[in-house]
């Protein structure tokens, strides 16, 4: 009955919706729920799915695909560049200690060095679903310890990339590759210098592509504004790509990983993001499985002795090592124990190297069978381990120092969401800018975004009234949301959601007509403003006001930005016909944007209003000590 | 009990930090009306009738503001033009403000000492609130001597403490009806309420 599809999805499905709410009420985190759900279901305990020596992982591995797609998408450079000496320094460090000691260690244990090193350099890799996961269950994603796991997960999946090159030159000795493998690759069988060269031109071949196909397409399917056809885009990208990688034999992940990275900077970043995530979830869940499933009890039974110590050497040896980079990283005690138990187990590229490995023949059948096993056992002790650290070690021994508040998190909140940035919104936002409020901005328009983006501002692209786009735009801590939408009905709906869903944002809106204005009145909106400059400023004062400033002072710089406004309207004029006339007038109306917002970067809007804050006290008549 | 009205005036109040305290100092008086007039009226367009509403709600006024070049901050004149206008607050025989109790509470840069016949300053506190003083005697009102907090440049957190502290039992004492007549021989109602804590200490 199980050999059915719809079979094993109901295996599948069951056992997870039976074992993971019992692991969460156990206070073991759904991770660990999904594991046993597998171990439960596999072939040696009830032996639904996977019969033995059957490649379960190969499909659920689908999972970890979009999750490396997701990690990728939140690779912006300038969040990558904020974290690039955590990502180098702590990423490259445990890499190079973790491999070199694990690869002396197999060393001794009768590997020749070819094999050592390429298996060190698997043993190395650590479970990036596993980690984030938990820790995120854990609320401790943006801690010190989840960040510096974030770093240092980073480094391995993009360090998979150079070693996957690298491992054809261990073969050499090897002879060739054995075909083991089940997947059929366009490789076998080319010579050692094609098969690394080709890592590199699949790896090539994505970024061009995804530079100069994807994202005219999604431009293309979000005009369309239709909902599953967005979906659906960012599945087939996904998937397409993990089909290509796979085709030259290179790990799917990887490719969902580059795509990821590829489209972190478009404007479509944040509505992938929300599109795929509950995928995601479910695909991740069954990749748990699959790994719990995939434990072969048989070796375990066998040799128990040495998969046992085997299992707990790696971990040992990464756990060390771990706790000497974050200690060099300055990592508190209760930081650094939840970052080194946490990194400690072995990988899901694990499972790809040491697939890549023996379809190479770099070391033995026997060899790679253990060390899977080995893998996949210590992916299920993570959420054990991390769970008696939690409970035996940190009460007892840490010293549950109050994490502080990094300060590059808080530009991730900002205080204000405006929705919709046509010439009313633009003009709200650039005196909020130029007042030091910065404003988070939603939009659909996806030239407008582009142009935004340029321009520092942090956008969202996508439709606002979505629940989950405001609540990744930040709806949750914001305090003021105002709304700048053109479509009345869009107003309203976006209205309803905001009421119900965020009741504590202060909802302000512009309104084009009276009757619009009433509607909203009706709708229970308060604050609402009818167009043009003035109003859009006036409505800037009053945001500023429901933050705190006094109202004198942002009334004065309300009044300053006007005769600013007007003063680089009439700058601008003369040049607006430079260039190529045909230009139309939508265009014309972005660059004049343009123009505007460059201006006001260089612009000092309060250089001339500090009257009454003299540092200098004129009247305390110095005079005075004078006899 | 008299509710005390006080008519807060101060353009860069986010920047002061003896403003701050001497208003905080004050939470918790429910029979205490703080009435920032540049919050209430940043474009200095003054709501007269709520002015006066206000006015009429409340036995004792106060003009509380930082002194800048001499005088108080541009609001304070406009809302005396405003609210306190012929027909009103005086002439025709219209006194609506009559034998109300008023004083200005003052913060200074300058020291007590630079605010005399001599000093920097060259005139003291009471001669520079001559025009206030007359447009309340024109209104008939009982014009008391002024709080000042001075030096603020120089003051510790305790003395501000302090300060504030001292206006909080002005503001005490005045909502008991204490004898005015009394009042009126201090300088400064700083001075009046030192010696009332001297009498009364042992």
């Amino acid at each position: 009955m199980t050999d059915t599809m719809l079979g094993q999805a109901v295996v599948y499905l069951a056992a997870a919706l039976f074992c993971v709410p019992i692991a969460r009420r156990l206070g073991m985190g759904s991770v660990l729920g999904y594991l046993l759900a597998g171990i439960l279901i596999g072939p040696f305990c009830l032996g639904f799915v996977g019969r033995e020596g059957e490649d379960i992982m190969h499909f659920a591995e689908f999972g970890v695909v979009m999750m490396l797609f997701l990690i990728g998408l939140e690779l912006e450079p300038a969040h990558f560049w904020r974290m690039r000496t955590t990502i180098l320094g702590l990423g490259s460090l445990q890499l190079a200690l973790t491999t070199c000691a694990l690869t002396a260690g197999l060393l001794l244990l009768g590997l020749d060095w070819r094999g050592a090193l390429a298996a060190g350099l698997a043993l190395a890799m650590s479970s990036t679903a596993i980690v984030l996961q938990s820790l995120k269950e854990k609320g401790l994603g943006n801690s010190h310890a989840g960040l510096s796991s974030f770093a240092v997960l980073l480094f391995q999946d993009i360090a998979v990339i150079p070693i996957l090159a690298l491992l054809p030159f261990l073969a050499i000795q090897a002879g060739g590759g054995a075909v083991h493998g089940d997947a059929p690759s366009l490789l076998d069988g080319l010579p050692v210098w094609m098969k690394a060269g080709s890592v590199l031109f699949a790896v090539v071949a994505v970024v061009v592509m995804g530079r100069s196909i994807v994202v005219p397409f999604l431009r293309i399917v979000t005009k369309a504004s239709v909902r599953e056809l967005s979906v659906a885009a960012a599945l087939l990208i996904i998937v397409a790509i993990a089909y290509l990688m796979e085709l030259v034999g290179l790990s799917p992940a990887l490719g969902a990983f580059l795509a990821g990275v590829l489209l972190a900077n478009s404007e479509f970043r944040h509505e992938l993001e929300s599109d795929i995530e509950p995928f995601k979830g479910l695909l991740l869940g069954l990749f748990f499985i699959a790994v719990g499933a995939s434990i072969n009890f048989r070796l375990l039974t066998d040799k128990p002795a040495t998969i046992i110590s085997l299992v707990l050497a790696v971990i040992l040896v990464k756990a060390v090592v771990l706790v000497v980079a974050g200690r060099l990283f300055r990592l508190s005690f209760d930081q650094n124990s939840i970052f080194a138990i946490g990194l400690s187990q072995v990988g899901e590229f694990a499972f790809v190297l040491f697939a890549f490995i023996d379809r190479l023949g770099i070391i033995g059948r026997d060899w790679t069978d253990t060390l899977m096993a080995v893998t996949a056992i210590s992916m299920t002790m993570t959420p054990l381990l991390l769970l008696a650290n939690e409970r035996l070690v940190l009460p007892r021994f840490g010293t549950r120092e109050r994490e502080e508040q990094e300060a590059d998190l808080i530009d991730t909140e900002h205080p204000v969401i405006i929705a919709g940035f046509s010439s009313f919104g633009s003009t709200l936002g650039r005196f909020l800018r130029a007042n030091g409020v910065e404003a988070t901005i939603l939009d659909n328009d996806s030239d407008q975004v582009d142009l935004l983006r340029r321009m520092g501002f942090k956008v969202f692209y996508g439709d606002a009234t979505r629940l989950d786009i405001l609540r990744s735009a930040g709806a949750d801590s914001a305090r003021v949301l105002f709304i700048a939408i053109d479509s009345p009905a869009t107003v309203n709906k976006l209205v309803a959601t905001a009421r119900k869903h965020f009741p504590h944002l202060k909802v302000m809106a512009r309104a084009g007509t009276n009757l619009d204005a009433h509607e909203l009145l009706d709708l229970g909106v308060r604050d609402i403003y009818r167009d043009f400059l003035d109003t859009s400023v006036r409505a800037g004062v009053d945001v500023l006001a429901s933050l705190g400033y006094r109202r004198y002072g942002a009334t004065r710089a309300g009044q300053d930005f006007i005769r600013y406004d007007e003063s680089a309207m009439h700058h601008l004029a003369p040049h607006r016909h430079d260039e190529s006339s045909y230009i139309s007038t939508a265009r014309e109306q972005i660059r004049l944007q343009e123009q505007l917002l460059a201006g006001d970067r260089t612009a000092n809007h309060t250089h001339h209003d500090h009257a009454w804050d003299t540092s200098t006290p004129v009247t305390a008549a110095e005079g005075e000590t004078q006899p | 009990m008299n509710n005390i009205l006080i008519l807060f005036a101060h353009p860069r109040f986010e920047n002061s930090r003896t403003n701050r305290s001497l208003l905080a100092g004050l939470r918790g008086l429910e029979w205490v009306t703080i009435h920032d007039l540049y919050e209430q009226y940043p474009d200095f367009n003054i709501d007269v009738a709520r002015e006066r509403e206000l006015l009429l709600a409340h036995q004792v006024i106060v003009w509380h503001y930082p002194l800048y070049l001499y005088g108080p901050p541009a609001i304070i004149k406009q809302w005396m033009d405003l609210v306190l206008e012929h027909g009103w607050a005086h002439g025709q025989g219209s006194y609506n403000l009559e034998r109300k109790p008023i004083f200005a509470t003052i913060t200074t840069g300058g020291t007590r000492a630079s605010y005399a016949r001599g000093g920097f300053n060259r005139y003291t506190i009471p001669e520079l609130l001559y025009p206030l003083e007359q447009a309340t005697h024109l209104c008939r009102m009982d014009w008391l001597p002024p709080f000042v907090v001075q030096g603020t440049y120089r003051l510790t957190d305790g003395m501000l403490a302090d300060c504030a502290d001292q206006y909080r039992q002005i503001l005490l004492k005045l909502a008991q009806s204490p004898p005015l007549e009394q009042i009126r021989g201090y300088e400064f109602l700083n001075d009046w309420i030192s010696a009332l804590n001297r009498k009364e200490a042992p």
